[in-house]
Parts: structure tokens; C-alpha cells; sequence
């Protein structure tokens, strides 16, 4: 059994057979956060096509990469998109080096 | 400009699979209502033939050089004898490329003559064809409105789905036609573009596109138009071939059922049109035509005897295609049927 199966994301509703009510409360949210508001959905996908990059999801990956198409936008808009994630993802793993900086410096002379 | 023909798909295997039946859905949606023609046809869509200068990839009409389908002088005039005779309020003239029919000006001048509001579907680059480069001119003056593809304001997705060098041939037709008065403000010539996606997935929001369009045509390359139209692409011809070949079939119509929206089907352009193809036999729409899905079988056949008392109300024929029309916003030849 593969980990991940391209079809499992069209069974993502599955997840409701047990607790539906959790599920029908997360999807109403869900999809109020997809609609347009004072963010467009161009740009509310935009955005969660970088947060799937930054958490590896390859389901939201590509279910966000199709949202991004079919709210208007090209791929070098994504892929300035999966930078920022990128860039966020190095940038704080970066100044964490700071910790290990005060670590050091608390000990050394 | 690409001159290979692609290749038919197996004319056994010509309507996409869905996993469910347009007609059940359409029942469903509709309190067991079956799809009807509204009251009156307003529309006339004429199909001159499959000959076209391009070939591009997600064609619903398999058109391309070396099609030799093209409409007859004596069709053509049965055509117009129908325009005269039932005052369409549009006559809607497409291919192929139109005009590379011989009897394409005699189609468009007549249709006005007749008072006809004309629209012709333009590909922008058959312009620069042999003794085509007087398009612009030859529209003005007559007054039609023409109807443009352009998949994407960048080269890249253009010619991806077009051909090579589409979409710098594309630009330099519309400057010509900007030139002319096509697609100026308050010129009342209209220069329409429409949009399909490059690849198997929905047309965003069409105000959405249209505002991107507008602004980057007129920043990048200084060309504007009037009105954006999204059209959902057809899973009929070179693209459910496409779909088939990468994979994408099952994906998409399941996409495309997904998203069957009830407030869609009031507004399908087969309600409100009837559409001819170059042997001058009837059909409910374009896609229907390509998929050789007649018209209902009590009704007249052909041009030469349509009868709008009994095309008022008639039975529209579907199949899985249909979904493509109804998936989100809608889509038909005017772009999406409900406000974004």
C-alpha cells in the first residue's frame, strides 16, 4: 500500500462517515474561507497553494494548483508563490540560528 | 503556423465517459424537467466547414489545412433564404476559419442586409492569409461583431495551444483591427476575445479575466478589446483525445459533474439557438454537430425546411458533453450564462 493515493483526494468526504458532524462543521468553514472577501479567491488560493508547499501536503498541493488555474492564475504567479513559502520556510529555519548562537554564547567566554 | 493535421479520435469511442447521465442530472435539478428550447430561436450558428489555417490542440471541430468540409454556394444560399425569410436576431458564422469559405463574404453581407446582428468567430491569424488582409475593413463595413480566440495574454500558453506563433500573429491582427476601430471604446465596433484554459481544468470568474486581460493587452502590448468570454473546453474531438491520452478523462468529467450548476441550464445557448452545419443539416449546438448528435427526429432536418413553430420549445438532445456547458458559471459562445 502506497502512503499517498491520487484518488484519495476525491474521496476526501470519507472522512465523514465517522463524526459527520465534526466533518460537516470543518467544511462549512472550509469553504467559507475559500470565498471571496475583503482577499479574492485568486488570491486565497495563492495563498493556499503556499502553505501546502510549506507543510508538503501532495494532496493540498495539487487540489490548490488547480484552484490557483481556475481562479485565474499563471505559473509564474504559483511559483512566485511556493518562493514565499520557500523563503519563510529558509528564513526561519535561518534565525533559528540565533538560538544556536545565544546557546553558544551563554557558555563560551 | 502548424499544418499537420491531428488526428481523429476512434469514431467508436466519440462521447466522453461521465458517471453521470446529463439528462438524470438535469431531471434531478429540475423537478424531472427535461432540457427544452425556450420560446423562440434567436440565434442562427452557421458552420461553414472544417477548413481552417490552424490546427490548435484543444479544437472541438477537428479543423485544420487539409479539411476539405467546407459549405456549398447553394447551402449557403438556402442559409440565407432562412435568414430572410425567419428574421433570426443573430446570425452566428463560425468553422474552421470562415472566412476561408468562398461564400463567406456573401454570407455576412447578406445576413446584415437581412438585418441581422453578425458575429463572426475570428481566429485573428487567418488575416494574414492570401487575399484576407482587408478582414478589418470588410467588418467594419458591415457592422459585425467579431469573436476572437485568445487562450492567454502570454506567448507561451497561447502557442502551447494554438501553434507556434500564434500569439504574435494574434497581437499584430488585433493592432489592425484596434487600427480599424475593433475594439475602442465608444467606436461601436466590438472586438470580443474569448478565453478557454490551457489544459483540463474550469475557466476562472470571467469578470476576474477579463480585468487581467485588459490590463496587461493594453500594458504589454498596447491592444484592447471590449468583452472577455471564459468557455469551458469541450470533452468532444482533439481535446477528450487529450484528455484520453494524458490520463485526464475520468479527472475532468468528474470535475465537470462536480460542478453542475442547476442555475446554469436556463441560459444554455441551445435553448435560445439552432445551429447549422456546412451541408446545411440542423443541429441543437456546435458540440452536438461534431459529435453528429441529431436533432430530435420529429423535427425538420435541414435548413431548407426549419419551421420555428415546431422548433419553439423542442427537446434538446444531450450527452455527457453536455456537462461542460453547465460546470460553474456555465459556459456557452457568449461566454459564462451566470454572473460571476
Amino acid at each position: 500500500m502506497a502512503y499517498y493515493e491520487e484518488d484519495d483526494l476525491g474521496h476526501f468526504s470519507d472522512m465523514g462517515k465517522h463524526r459527520p458532524d465534526l466533518f460537516e462543521k470543518f467544511m462549512a468553514w472550509y469553504q467559507a474561507c475559500q470565498e471571496d472577501g475583503a482577499l479574492s479567491r485568486r488570491e486565497k488560493a495563492l495563498i493556499g497553494l503556499a502553505v501546502a508547499h510549506a507543510l508538503q501536503c501532495p494532496y493540498c498541493i495539487d487540489a490548490y494548483a488547480q484552484s490557483c488555474l481556475e481562479s485565474g492564475s499563471n505559473l509564474e504567479q504559483m511559483t512566485e508563490a511556493i518562493h514565499m513559502a520557500s523563503a519563510l520556510r529558509g528564513g526561519a529555519t535561518l534565525i533559528h540560528g540565533l538560538q544556536a548562537h545565544n546557546s553558544v554564547n551563554k557558555v563560551s567566554m | 503556423m502548424p499544418s499537420k493535421v491531428l488526428p481523429v479520435i476512434n469514431a467508436e469511442n466519440v462521447f466522453a465517459r461521465s458517471p453521470v447521465n446529463f439528462d438524470e442530472r438535469v431531471a434531478g435539478a429540475g423537478g424531472g424537467l427535461s432540457l427544452r428550447a425556450g420560446a423562440t430561436v434567436e440565434t442562427l450558428q452557421v458552420n461553414v466547414g472544417k477548413l481552417c489555417n490552424q490546427a490548435c490542440k484543444h479544437c472541438h471541430v477537428d479543423a485544420g489545412p487539409k479539411r476539405t468540409e467546407i459549405m456549398s454556394r447553394e447551402t449557403a444560399e438556402q442559409i440565407i433564404e432562412a435568414v430572410r425569410r425567419f428574421r433570426f436576431q443573430t446570425v452566428d458564422i463560425t468553422g474552421g476559419a470562415p472566412e476561408l469559405n468562398p461564400s463567406f463574404r456573401y454570407l455576412v453581407a447578406e445576413s446584415r442586409a437581412a438585418g441581422a446582428h453578425t458575429i463572426v468567430r475570428h481566429n485573428l491569424t487567418v488575416m494574414f492569409e492570401p487575399e484576407q488582409g482587408n478582414l478589418p475593413e470588410f467588418f467594419r463595413e458591415h457592422g459585425v461583431e467579431v469573436v476572437s480566440s485568445l487562450p492567454y495574454f502570454l506567448e507561451g500558453q497561447t502557442d502551447a495551444q494554438r501553434g507556434h506563433g500564434v500569439f504574435a500573429k494574434s497581437l499584430e491582427a488585433m493592432r489592425r483591427l484596434n487600427d480599424t476601430g475593433y475594439g475602442i471604446e465608444g467606436s461601436g465596433l466590438t472586438l470580443n476575445l474569448v478565453y478557454n484554459p490551457v489544459g483540463a481544468f474550469l475557466p476562472p470568474a470571467q469578470s476576474s479575466i477579463e480585468a487581467d486581460f485588459k490590463r496587461e493587452l493594453q500594458a504589454r502590448y498596447g491592444v484592447s478589446f471590449n468583452r472577455l468570454y471564459t468557455i469551458t473546453n469541450m470533452p468532444i474531438k482533439r481535446f477528450l483525445d487529450y484528455l484520453r491520452r494524458t490520463g485526464n478523462e475520468e479527472r475532468y468529467m468528474r470535475k465537470l459533474v462536480e460542478a453542475f450548476n442547476p442555475q446554469a441550464v436556463e441560459g444554455l445557448m441551445c435553448r435560445s439557438l439552432v445551429s447549422v452545419d456546412w451541408t446545411g443539416r440542423l443541429y441543437d449546438c456546435d458540440f452536438n454537430q461534431m459529435l453528429e448528435l441529431g436533432i430530435a427526429a420529429h423535427l425538420p432536418q435541414t435548413i431548407s425546411d426549419f419551421d420555428p413553430a415546431q422548433f419553439s420549445a423542442r427537446p434538446i438532445s444531450t450527452a455527457a458533453h453536455c456537462f461542460g456547458c453547465t460546470a460553474g458559471a456555465g459556459s456557452s459562445c457568449g461566454g459564462s450564462v451566470v454572473n460571476d
